[in-house]
């Protein structure tokens, strides 16, 4: 109850910050926080929002999610660079007629060759690309991409291999910029050159970004800002307290936990600040290849020992949500309704039956209060992802599992992951786009390079891409929820609750549309204005 | 002296070189480096991309020849280039040194301004309502952390004020600069004006009840002349050296002061660097602190030849 009221009432405070539209007043910096350095300014080379929310504004995507609604899904999907699109008949050709006119910010031409040059480079094709791109790890979103083909300087047509549907949300994700074929990657990395509302000024490390106002933005009249600033700021505290003495305009997003939230309330009460949830899950990673976890019996226990109303009370006061894998409803547009998700073996509301049932299976294997299985919880060395980890650990002494915290340094975190240095772990994961397309791809499909738990199961493999060329959305949310049944009795990386937190800004902060189901998307900031 | 002099030079030059080899050793002997923490940060990407970060980046070359190419870059001023921002090492160095310095400087102004005048009142009044408040004062001194502090005083500062004296903008006349870094300056420096106190508190006490402290008193010296003239000169010895101590472990209570007060500076930044495996950073910079260090100790071991003339330093 308490949960849906926060996000109702942070709906209505998003209404009330997107402001009426004929308001708008031109100038102004915006000062945001930002909570440590981006590892690069290259979005398509990062996966983290540290990256998307300074640099979205530089850049311009083939299509958006509408940067006014809240929600992401394929029917909101507008133009950006491209004017409009349409599928071939078997709808595995999708072209886009593009914008004329659109400028880079060093003044050169935007043209159909940039497009091809930025997914050629995604997809490895082209050996001249080579260099525009050093890492790529949403590799896994372009591997039904055959090649790019650019009819005229306004038109370029993406071959598929098989149809597609979901390739759409993926362009007009804030992880799918288009990038100019003349700026090298070491520049990109640095100080990228975008088509977007903002030119980079800036990208001082460990210190700020800042962004001024692009006057040639092929949207007349906008953006209203004359520019942004970023502060890096990583002590937590420091962040809280300059928001609080009106230092910065705007927190990093959703940095303002729920416990945070009542001081930044009290000390700054006319402060707009927003719950919502940003498909972020924690869940449960077990080692499946090492004993005893190779036994799905024992992973079985697991599942149904996740008790997760604690972890919602104890974390965010109650107020994160309970899905599987997708995003749940209203906000996620995949996800499984409560009373279908309560027919999953550990979701059901007698948690006492749940966790009496996992007790008898690990009874049966040999365990017991008196012959307890060691464990050792891994998991990375932040609070974020310790806290979760140490209530997991108090669940599954319930089912005579006998964890020990095993935090591991951050900066290895995902290669100790990947090397299956581990026997159970707690992760967070994020998803791009709420489609089912970016979170079974990335993360279960068993030949993708971020399924870092190595699950591997050829019906769900199956599965995943029938689900993704159907292009009746019903039956394919009818084959997403089998995905989910499957992946939950598999115990593949179990999901504990999907998190929600805040983000304040200062009452004359307008414009700003949240997005509800990704913390990636929405972050252009072209309509933002200062009421003051 | 001069031969001493020469002595000490040569020491200074090994000290630093084994710091250099010490430095590049350890720096490779912690788990993970720039590649891991890149590919991480992707939250994954194939081993191929990983080997390629790797080769560009010449982290497979064999290790002596990358200590011989920094130690050679050093030699010709070129500190090679910084791995996260692919930009010259020198350009994401120099510019936060002042920063650093001036800070450092300010507190170390601070916790001597403070602590020696108090130590020496707190001597001369011994047993006093007055030495024991100034004792409480500096025994919090020590046992406050400064992360700590520097929270109350922020926390304080928007409570009671509704500013937050925190580094947003760069300041802009060098008085804006020090009097926003006056503030981290007392948070930072107030550890170690306690120190400085507790130090010239005892040693003073100590030479105050020298004989020749009371043939002073018996040829008929003021008491100001007395306790600064004749006793703190004397009592400074000691004080100095942990003066010179402090000045190096600055650095230390920088990192923590420059993050909670958000200060672009140079023990921040390392700290950044060190989580990245920045090595060009790390290496350099760490370099620079242990020349600033084995300087500081040479200019204390000169300072006491000035203070104390029987100090002398036989060739």
């Amino acid at each position: 109850m308490r949960k849906g009221l926060a996000i109702v009432a942070g709906m209505f405070a998003a209404v009330a910050v997107a402001g009426p539209a004929f308001a708008q007043k031109q100038g102004g910096t915006l000062k945001v926080t930002h909570r440590d350095n981006p590892p690069s300014a290259s979005i398509h080379e990062e996966a983290t929002i540290s990256t998307i929310m300074p640099f979205m504004p530089v850049f311009n995507n083939l299509v958006v999610f509408d940067p006014k609604d809240k929600i992401n899904s394929p029917d909101n999907i507008v133009p950006d660079l491209a004017e409009s699109w349409s599928w071939s008949a078997d709808r595995s050709k999708l072209t886009f007629k593009l914008r004329s006119g659109v400028k880079w910010h060093d003044g050169k031409p935007f043209s159909a060759d940039d497009v091809k040059c930025t997914f050629d480079a995604l997809i490895g094709k082209d050996d001249k690309t080579k260099d525009l791109i050093r890492k790529n790890p949403r590799q896994v979103w372009y591997m039904n991409l055959k090649e790019t083909t650019v009819g005229s300087p306004t038109e370029v047509t993406f071959h598929l291999e098989r149809p597609q549907p979901s390739f759409l949300s993926m362009l007009a994700s804030g992880y799918t910029p288009v990038y100019s074929c003349h700026v090298d990657g070491r520049a990109m990395r640095s100080k990228p050159i975008g088509t977007g509302p903002f030119k980079v000024v800036d990208f001082k490390r460990n210190e700020s970004i800042k962004l001024a106002r692009n006057a040639d933005y092929w949207k007349k009249g906008l953006p209203y800002l004359d520019g942004i600033e970023f502060k890096i700021v990583p002590n937590r505290s420091t962040r809280v307290l300059g928001f609080v003495a009106g230092e910065f305009d705007l927190t990093f997003d959703s940095d303002i936990t729920f416990p945070l939230l009542k001081d930044v309330k009290s000390q700054a009460p006319n402060a707009v600040c927003i719950a919502r949830p940003q498909n972020v899950r924690s869940n449960l990673i077990v080692n499946r290849e090492k004993e005893p976890f190779d036994n799905p019996k024992i992973r079985e226990a697991l599942v149904l020992a996740i008790d997760r109303k604690p972890f919602s009370d104890i974390l965010a006061q109650g107020n994160d949500l309970v899905g599987a894998a997708m995003q749940p409803p209203p906000a996620g547009v995949w996800g499984m309704p409560a009373d279908e998700l309560a027919k999953l073996p550990g979701y059901g509301p007698d948690t006492a039956k749940n966790v009496a049932d996992a007790q008898k299976i690990m009874q049966s294997l040999g365990y017991g209060p008196d012959k307890p299985l060691k464990v050792k919880v891994a998991t990375r060395n932040i609070a974020i992802y310790r806290d979760p980890a140490v209530i997991l650990i108090d669940q599954l002494k319930k089912i005579y599992i006998d964890g020990e915290l095993d935090p591991i340094d951050t900066t290895v975190w995902f290669t100790r992951v990947q090397q299956k240095n581990y026997q159970i772990g707690l992760n967070l994961t994020g998803a791009g786009v709420d489609d089912p397309d970016v979170m079974f791809f990335e993360n279960f499909y068993s030949t993708s390079s971020r399924n870092y738990t190595g699950y591997s199961n050829p019906e769900v493999d199956k599965l995943i891409v029938q689900q993704s060329s159907e292009s009746d959305k019903a039956k394919r949310m009818k084959l997403v929820a089998e995905i989910e049944t499957i992946l939950n009795k598999d115990a593949a990386r179990p999901t504990i609750l999907h998190n929600v937190a805040n983000t304040c800004m200062q009452p004359f902060v307008k414009g700003l549309t949240l997005q509800d189901n990704s913390i990636y998307n929405g972050w252009r900031f072209e309509s933002v204005w200062l009421d003051k | 002296m001069g031969a001493y002099l020469t002595r000490r030079v040569l020491l200074m030059i090994l000290t630093l070189f084994g710091m250099s080899v010490l430095i590049f050793v350890m720096l490779r002997l912690v788990p993970g480096n720039i590649a891991d923490i890149l590919v991480d940060s992707a939250g994954i990407v194939s081993a191929e991309e990983k080997a390629k970060i790797v080769g560009e980046l010449g982290l497979d070359r064999p290790i002596f020849e990358q200590y011989l190419q920094w130690v050679g870059g050093l030699f010709r001023g070129d500190l090679g280039f910084a791995y996260v921002s692919e930009r010259p090492a020198i350009e994401e160095i120099a510019p936060r040194i002042p920063v650093s310095a001036k800070l450092a400087l300010l507190a170390l102004i601070y916790s001597v301004i403070l602590g020696v005048p108090l130590g020496v009142i707190s001597a001369v009044r011994q047993n006093t309502g007055l030495d024991y408040f100034l004792r409480v004062m500096s025994l919090s001194g020590l046992s406050l952390p400064s992360f700590w502090l520097a929270l109350l005083i922020l926390m304080a500062s928007v409570q009671w004020f509704g500013v937050i004296p925190i580094y947003t903008n760069e300041p802009r006349s060098l008085l804006d600069e020090m009097l926003l870094l006056s503030v981290p300056a007392a948070a930072v420096g107030f550890r170690s004006s306690a120190l400085i106190m507790r130090l010239t508190r005892s040693s003073m006490l100590e030479v105050l009840r020298q004989d020749y402290i009371r043939t002073a008193r018996s040829k008929g010296a003021s008491q100001t002349s007395v306790n600064y003239q004749h006793a703190l000169r004397n009592a400074l010895l000691p004080v100095v050296t942990i003066i010179g101590i402090e000045a190096a472990f600055l650095i230390g209570g920088l990192i923590v002061t420059e993050t909670v007060f958000n200060i672009p500076g140079v023990a921040r930044f390392l700290v950044e660097a060190i989580l990245w495996r920045d090595y060009p950073i790390v290496q350099n910079l760490v370099m620079l602190i242990a020349f600033i260090v084995v300087t500081v100790n040479f200019l204390v071991d000169m300072a006491y030849m000035a203070l104390d003339p029987r100090i002398k330093y036989a060739d």
